[in-house]
């Protein structure tokens, strides 16, 4: 059975003459490297220049507002339940008259927290949500701090700061779009 | 009189300061090459295009931890690299950067010891640098840095013999040793009578071992970091690694240099005589044309490094010993021959 196209019989011969000096064959790779040393360059300068996120990526929580900009969570509990590695804690209040604009239904997040050093980005706090507060959209790349305390994201941290209509696909702060092109 | 000493020494200043910033900036242009051949972009972040990077690679040298190991011997540990350091900055004295400048009718000669064997100076002081790899590999009382030495003084010790044999060849046709003459004789046949044309071999065996005698891809056994750690200099930390490293870009820089010279019309270029300029200003024009000829062959050095991978050391001996060496000797005969019946 033939496993591959691209099998070769190994034969053994004598090199001939100009292989064995090597000189046409390290002229032929020095070709090759000075033919590199002119190609646009796969490198993105990061900071300044960031990629395109891919559709389905999975990026720090946010916590989102409705139309009216009041916060759509509801503290369920779900998103905690449904979490592996038990990253999400919160503390649930009661809206008072004069929070509506604050907040949609009666009850709320007083805190909601998740840990980042806990959470793995599954998604699945996101497909638990029946209220679809959570989502994983924000464009922050892999949150580095100093310490463990400042990873305990808050809600300062992950409720967004206003309401973004198309927000189910893309959520977070504005991303600066000077992508590249290569 | 005393203007001519005021100029020798301007001239010493200028060179040294001239062949370090060289082998300062080859370091940035060592990565930014092998960014540009693998297809990256290398280091940009310091200054514009990371042009100050050379100054951050040498301050953080600088302030490095100084590790000297409990067993090394210490008088030694410390002569390794600062005499790698001397014999790299000592071989540019002889190279003739220019024909010669008049300033008030004294003719200035722009080279800074004009001696009658400049070669076997540059040969001697070139020998000496494998000093300063052998006592650092051995003062560090480590078997991998031992390792690298011995294989740094082996290499070196072979590859001289077929070097000095090409060399020979080249002897035999400019019938001087002095490099000012070498490079006088190459400004015939509108400045372009390089020896290259007539010694194609010569030249070819002659580069071949200044990749050897430089430690430079693909003759880099001695530090050889798949197999050794870091070669000769695995225990050297700090300024001392620094002066290893720095002092194989002075060579880099030298060899170019002498290759330059010796083979391919050194301050010649085409038509120099022709251009019915100033003699200053041709001779100015002329340095500039050794260094794009030296910038060139610093290209071709690192070119070399990110194509070529390390020779086995069974082939590098094989390639020195039962090649380069019998090539080089065809090459003194084939010489010899054509002056004694053409000449």
């Amino acid at each position: 059975m033939k496993l591959t196209t691209r099998s070769k019989m190994v034969v053994n011969k004598q090199m001939t003459f100009s292989e064995r000096i090597y000189l046409p064959a390290i002229i032929s790779g020095m070709a090759v490297t000075l033919k590199h040393f002119f190609m646009p360059k796969v490198t993105i300068r990061y900071p300044e220049v960031k990629r395109k996120f891919a559709a389905v990526y999975r990026g720090v929580h946010v916590l989102k507002r409705d139309e009216n900009g009041a916060e759509r969570c509801t503290a369920c509990g779900l998103c905690a339940l449904s979490c592996p590695a038990e990253a999400i804690t919160m503390t649930a209040a009661e809206r008072k008259t004069g929070e509506e604009h604050l907040y949609r239904e009666e009850k709320y997040a007083e805190v909601y927290e998740i840990n980042m050093l806990r959470c793995i980005f599954c998604g699945l706090c996101e497909e638990a949500c029946p209220k679809e507060a959570i989502f994983l959209t924000s464009e922050e790349i892999a949150p580095a701090r100093f310490d463990r305390k400042s990873l305990v994201f808050g809600k300062d941290k992950l409720v967004e700061k206003e309401h973004h209509p198309n927000g189910k696909v893309r959520g977070g702060g504005p991303l600066e779009e000077r992508l590249y092109h290569g | 009189m005393d203007f001519e000493i005021v100029f020798k020494l301007i001239m010493i200043v200028t060179v040294f300061g001239v062949s370090l910033g060289t082998a300062m900036y080859s370091t940035l242009a060592e990565r930014k090459f092998a960014a540009f051949f693998q297809d990256r972009i290398g280091p940009d972040r310091a200054g514009k295009w990371g042009l100050l990077q050379p100054l951050a690679d040498g301050g953080k040298l600088f302030s490095k931890e100084e590790i000297i190991p409990g067993d090394a011997n210490i008088l030694m540990f410390i002569a390794g690299p600062s005499l790698a350091m001397l014999t790299a900055c000592m071989s540019s004295a002889v190279v003739p950067w220019g024909t010669y400048l008049e300033i008030d009718g004294l003719q200035l000669p722009l080279i800074i010891a004009d001696i009658n064997v400049g070669i076997l100076y540059v040969f001697g002081v070139v020998s000496l640098g494998v000093y300063g790899i052998m006592i650092g590999g051995w003062a560090s009382n480590n078997k991998f840095s031992l390792l690298g030495a011995i294989r740094g003084a082996s290499q070196n010790i072979s590859y001289e013999i077929a070097m000095g044999l090409s060399i020979i060849a080249l002897v035999l046709i400019t019938e001087s040793l002095s490099l000012k003459e070498i490079a006088a004789q190459q400004s015939s046949f509108h400045g372009m009578n390089w020896y290259v044309i007539k010694q194609p071999l010569g030249f070819l065996i002659f580069l071949i071992c200044a990749f050897a005698e430089t430690n430079r891809t693909p003759f880099d056994l001695p530090e050889c970091e798949a197999e050794l750690v870091g070669g000769y200099h695995t225990e050297y930390s700090s300024m001392k690694l620094g002066f290893y490293l720095f002092a194989e870009y002075i060579n880099m820089f030298v060899s170019s240099a002498v290759m330059a010279t010796l083979y391919f019309g050194g301050y010649n270029f085409p038509f120099m005589n022709e251009l019915g300029l100033d003699h200053n200003i041709v001779a100015i024009l002329g340095v500039l044309a050794l260094f794009v000829k030296i910038l060139f062959f610093i290209f071709f050095f690192m070119w070399v490094r990110w194509t070529l991978p390390r020779f086995r050391y069974d082939q590098l001996m094989r390639l020195g010993w039962q090649i380069l060496i019998p090539l080089s000797i065809v090459n003194i005969i084939v010489t010899g021959g054509f002056v004694l019946f053409f000449k």
